[in-house]
């Protein structure tokens, strides 16, 4: 049920850059004009074939004798012709750059927001960093790929085709002869093409486990000293090191082979085409301009097949980035907005109702089984049980982070499903336990919950939170930086501010997953402070992990193995003899009392 | 000389020194390329002389000077092939072997030096130092025989167009240094703009991890469109930067393209006049023009070692600045003697990470051969610091160490880590199977492992593994929950029968009951008591300070209280509140955190 991001490694190169061009409608935006340009500018190679020619047959084969006026005319127009293929290739390379630049950036964005509107369990079964790799890295590799390669893969090509055309007008014979000679080459760059990949792919792989094995000398290097394996992990990185060193240098003499072979055909071509051409030239099939034009011609062809073997290892590497970065547009969201045709949540506070809900994790038994729960407007409650009971899956289906396998989850009456995301985002809060902090000040974090809160605002929601002392013992107030993920702060710090933001966003529905870190007593005291004024006025549901918080509850629901098994106040629950009278006194007997 | 280029080239000459015979042989292969391109251009030469002006004259073919010239081409391509395939294949020996060489040295710095200069340094930094910067450093490597090769075929090529024709030569090069000039300033103009692009881009994936890490807080509140919206604004100065880098290239290119033709151009038109003069033959006219033609691309070699410098200086400071740094921590040649439990006492201890912030102060404790010390204190009160202390993995500022009487520092190297195991709060996992993790390479027999696992209760979490004790784990392995991780570490510091235990928190993640089993297994009559290591055991668990032989508090920086549990309760306020605040936490609701998410 749950949605993954999934890699196809099945789909072709080709298959992909054709769906990432129609992904992105701005890469082919003016490619007609920006390819002619490309012809146009790559005419350019070919100006200085033309002029020996010309020189040839009518500077020194003039039959007045040596005709340098004609030369020199034929270099003022060569002159010219250079400056239009230069402006010419100057127009083209902007265009590239700014299509594909504007492509890409689009693509990122739209990768960048899907990727925020995948389901939570979906964001959360992908490793930490592989979303962020997605649309930074993997974007990257494509973009500098474009900016590199791609630019001189499209002269390049235009190169041959330009190079062919004039061929062709000198002498349609030799022309087939040189596309003749080139190509077992062409069959030899598909066989080492093959062979390429396979030993480039090796050389990833190897560098994956050498950066592992060096990792432990870093991230494990407490544990290295503690236990005096020093010289293992020596071994193991020189091994490593070595491995990958060794299946580099294979690589390149594959790419080496591959780049001199171009070389050697290019040679046999150019005695070919002098052989044939002197031959045909005697009976005038060709003039001996012409001829020596084309040794020139040939020099054309080879650069761009040699260059193509360089950039294939980095040519797959973008389309595999740019295939990764697909996967996740392609990935369904699983917990679907029902936009402009759901409903919008009242306000006021809210009640919630659990309809014979039941829940399982994809694969997996039943976590939650056919729950039946009323929450009335403006009440609060603890939910509370042991491990694997369903608490937090509870709370997450009541924030709508997951949907029911079975049943209904209603607020105010209404299926979760049918209310608009927005609305429903607006008036149900879910405070998770970590309290995550973005990198900036105090009052930053806080207007994240309302961002057009005032200062004001967020002084008197501290205030109302009874916050103010700890406000002011910050070193800048609230302005104070909490650091990267708020590290500047304590655990409890962070906690605050969670509570501080949630205030702000001022819910009607207020879903709370009790932190569960021990923090110092100042700080525990503050929290439960801040708690409790911040559930008065709007209905809560608390997982709670402190004692103090069921008791003061206004009810407690006990979970047990994905069923409600107890409810009530705390004092008629602890009469009865049952899971919450259990959970109780392990609670205590573990407090050491 | 600007001191960029001076200390690019210094990289350079380091890389030469440290190979010398690759760069030889890589040399030999250049000069065969740049002898092989220079011939080529005679070769086209004579043969546009000897054989295509004669046929096209007279209108008769010379087979034999066709066939020797046909074959000539084809001789000297095979020679400028297999130069090139030889510098080519040298270049990437030689750039394997040094980064190689740089990895292992890298790597052994971090390995020798002290936790200390570890904890000063970032991570992610260590990281990118032995990977990325090694990279960078070498990076121009790869265009430097080719370079280098480049300059003798300049070198020769002058001579060689002298040699035909004073005239000819110096038109064609009166464009090199212009050549060169614009190779130059094009790689000034393009390194600020691309170091802009390169930040911008890191900015970009700094936004996108943070923005990733708390999505779920993203979600919650509903701030997708927000989110996205400020991700866009980066994204578009980042687009921005592409477009000026292709500006910038868009200028360059076609100039540096345009030279050689211009070049060529003049030689064609000079050229006429002198074979008008009759000073000089068509056909010579003809090999000019080849060579520089041919010679037009290897040239931007030069251009692509300019642009790879910037990068290399700084990878090569970064590099070198590890494998400058000299850290030590002072051993002497003493050794433990006995199996028996070590008795560890530490007088006058301050520490500080920081000069001027002290961490612990006139810190002064014993504990027990044997016995089983809880060390309790708020957050951030210095326990983690404490315990690396007495496990020798940071030395103190003042005061002194000593393990059964004698001074740490005075102990030979290795003898500490072989008497002591340090379980910390973060299990790390090698790369590798569960046997290994446990038993560290050491030769230990399977039933030994067995038990270790046992008393750390996790035997049963790995018999269950699809292929027990050679399972693989760590980062790339089989998924372990934080509380099986934790256990895992726990087995291999057992298994080495410790004579001094000291556990960081490290069972935080573990069910406090079977907390409570594996710290009765420890004073078990597997042991007799005599045999159970000294543990010191850092813990927020009552249940534990209740068990324990003694409690440690440490508190404003030093030990403030010690005692049995329900003494110090009576006798210190501090430690009774503290106590207080922990017993308020419902220590299951750990377990399911640490172990579930």
């Amino acid at each position: 049920m749950s949605a993954r991001v999934v890699d196809r490694d099945d789909v072709t190169a080709v298959a992909t850059i054709r769906r990432g061009l129609a992904l992105s409608p701005q890469l082919r935006d003016g490619l007609g004009v920006t390819l002619l340009l490309a012809l146009v500018a790559t005419a350019g190679r070919v100006v200085v074939p033309v002029a020996v020619q010309q020189t040839v047959d009518r500077g020194f084969g003039a039959p007045g004798g040596v005709d340098v006026g004609a030369v020199q005319a034929m270099a003022l127009l060569a002159v010219v012709a250079v400056a239009c293929t230069a402006a010419s290739a100057y127009a083209m390379n902007v265009r590239l750059f700014r299509a594909s630049e504007a492509g890409l950036a689009e693509l990122r964005i739209r990768t960048f927001r899907h990727a925020h509107e995948l389901s939570m369990l979906t964001q959360q079964a992908e490793r930490r960093g592989s979303l962020v790799a997605r649309v930074t890295s993997d974007v990257d590799t494509l973009s500098l790929f474009l900016q590199w390669a791609g630019v001189y893969l499209v002269v390049a090509a235009g190169q041959v085709l330009v190079a062919t055309v004039v061929m062709a007008v000198y002498s349609w014979q030799l022309t087939l002869l040189v596309w003749v000679t080139f190509v077992p080459l062409l069959l030899l760059l598909r066989r080492m093409a093959r062979l390429l990949r396979a030993a480039f792919l090796r050389v990833r792989q190897r560098l994956g486990a050498l950066l592992a094995v060096v990792s432990e000398s870093v991230v494990g290097a407490p544990v290295v000293r503690a236990y005096g394996v020093e010289a293992r992990t020596a071994r193991r990185i020189d091994e490593a090191v070595d491995a990958h060193r060794r299946a580099a240098t294979r690589a390149q003499a594959l790419v080496a082979g591959t780049f001199s072979g171009g070389e050697v055909v290019a040679g046999v071509a150019t005695g070919a085409v002098v052989v044939a051409g002197v031959l045909l030239g005697v009976d005038g099939g060709i003039s001996a301009g012409a001829l020596v034009a084309f040794l020139f011609l040939v020099t054309l062809f080879v650069q761009p097949l040699q260059f193509a073997t360089e950039i294939l290892n980095e040519a797959q590497q973008a389309v595999a980035g740019w295939r990764r970065v697909m996967a996740v547009l392609d990935t369904s969201v699983d917990v679907p907005d029902p936009g402009p045709a759901g409903v919008d949540l009242p306000g006021g506070a809210l009640e919630a109702r659990f309809d014979g809900v039941s829940f399982a994790y994809p694969g997996g038994p039943d976590v939650l089984v056919d729950l039946h729960l009323d929450v009335p407007a403006g009440s609060r409650v603890a939910v509370v049980g042991e491990t694997g009971s369903g608490k937090s899956t509870m709370v997450k289906l009541l924030t709508r982070m997951v949907d029911p396998t079975a049943g209904r989850v209603l607020v105010d009456g209404v299926d979760l499903r049918e209310v608009r995301l927005a609305s429903l985002r607006h008036r149900v809060l879910l405070v998770p336990q970590e309290g995550f902090l973005f990198d900036g000040s105090v009052v930053e974090n806080a207007r994240y919950g309302r961002p057009d809160a005032t200062q004001d605002e967020v002084w008197d929601a501290a205030l109302d939170l009874g916050l103010q002392d700890w406000v002011a013992s910050l070193p800048a107030g609230l302005a104070t930086s909490v650091g990267q993920r708020g590290e500047s702060l304590s655990v409890g710090e962070r906690q605050l501010v969670a509570l501080l933001r949630a205030r702000l966003a001022d819910p009607d529905l207020l879903v709370l997953d009790e932190a569960t870190s021990a923090v110092d007593p100042a700080t525990e005291a503050r929290l439960a402070r801040a708690l409790e004024r911040l559930a008065a006025g709007r209905t809560t549901v608390t997982i709670a992990h402190r004692l103090s918080t069921a008791e003061r509850a206004d009810e407690v629901i006990v979970l047990d193995r994905g069923r409600l098994v107890q409810r009530g106040h705390h004092a008629s629950l602890l009469e009865q003899d049952g899971v919450y009278a259990r959970l109780h006194a392990a609670w205590v007997r573990r407090g050491g009392r | 000389m600007p001191v960029r280029l001076r200390e690019g080239l210094a990289v350079l000459a380091l890389g030469i020194r440290t190979e010398p015979w690759v760069f030889a042989l890589a040399m030999v292969a250049s000069v065969g390329f740049a002898a092989g391109t220079v011939w080529s251009a005679q070769v086209v030469g004579q043969v546009t002389a000897e054989v295509i002006e004669p046929a096209f004259r007279t209108g008769q073919v010379n087979r034999q000077a066709l066939a020797v010239g046909a074959g000539l081409l084809v001789a000297v391509a095979l020679l400028r092939a297999v130069s090139i395939a030889g510098r080519r294949f040298l270049a990437g020996v030689m750039q394997f072997r040094l980064q190689a060489r740089d990895r292992r040295a890298v790597t052994r710095q971090y390995l020798r030096l002290p936790l200390r200069w570890h904890q000063r340094h970032p991570t992610g930094a260590l990281l990118s130092n032995a990977n990325a910067d090694v990279e960078a450093r070498w990076a121009p490597i790869a265009p430097l025989p080719m370079a280098v090769g480049t300059l003798m075929l300049l070198v020769l090529a002058a001579a060689s167009m002298l040699r035909v024709d004073v005239v000819l030569g110096a038109v064609a090069l009166a464009v090199l240094p212009m050549v060169v000039a614009v190779n130059v300033v094009y790689q000034r103009r393009l390194g600020p703009i691309a170091g802009r692009a390169q930040a911008l881009r890191a900015e970009v994936s700094a936004f996108a991890y943070e923005s990733f890490d708390g999505a779920l807080v993203v979600k919650a509140l509903g701030r997708e469109d927000a989110e996205t919206q400020r991700f866009a604004r980066s994204t578009h100065a980042l687009r921005d930067a592409n477009v000026q880098v292709g500006r910038v290239r868009g200028l360059f290119d076609p100039v540096v393209e345009a030279l050689p033709t211009l070049a060529v151009l003049g030689v064609l038109v000079a050229g006429t006049g002198r074979v008008a003069a009759g000073l000089v033959s068509a056909a010579e006219v003809v090999q000019v023009a080849y060579l520089f033609t041919i010679m037009s691309f290897p040239i931007r070699a030069i251009g692509w070692l300019l642009g790879e410098m910037p990068r290399s200086v700084v990878g090569s400071r970064r590099v070198q600045a590890v494998l400058d740094a000299d850290e030590s921590m002072p051993h002497g040649e003493l050794r433990l003697a006995g199996r028996d439990p070590l008795l560890v006492e530490a007088t006058g201890v301050d520490f500080g990470y920081e000069p001027g912030t002290p961490t612990l102060v006139d810190v002064a404790l014993s504990l027990p051969r044997g016995r089983l010390v809880a060390l309790v204190g708020a957050t951030g009160s210095g326990k983690s610091t404490l315990v690396a202390l007495l496990a020798r993995l940071l030395d103190p500022d003042q005061g002194e160490v000593r393990h059964d009487g004698i001074p740490v520092t005075g102990l030979a190297h290795g003898e500490v880590p072989a008497a002591t195991a340090v379980v910390p709060q973060q299990a790390f996992l090698f790369d590798d199977t569960v046997r290994d993790n446990v038993t560290l390479g050491r030769d230990v027999p399977d039933e030994q492992v067995w038990a270790a696992l046992r008393r750390a209760h996790v035997a049963d979490v790995v018999a269950a593994l699809p292929a027990g004790l050679d399972t693989m784990v760590g980062e790339r392995g089989a998924t372990l929950s934080g509380g099986q991780r934790q256990r895992l570490a726990l087995a291999r510091a057992l298994v080495r029968r410790p004579r001094f235990l000291l556990l960081d928190d490290a069972t935080s993640a573990v069910d406090p009951d079977v907390e409570r089993r594996i710290f009765d297994a420890l004073r078990s009559s597997e042991h007799t008591t005599a045999d159970a290591p000294t543990t010191l055991v850092v813990t927020h668990r009552p249940a534990t300070m209740a068990g324990a032989d003694e409690v440690l508090l440490l508190d404003g920086r030093t030990v403030a209280g010690r005692g049995r549990h329900a003494d110090l309760l009576a006798s210190s306020p501090r430690y009774a509140q503290i106590v207080r605040a922990y017993e308020t936490v419902d220590d299951e609701a750990e377990v399911l955190v640490r172990g579930a998410l």
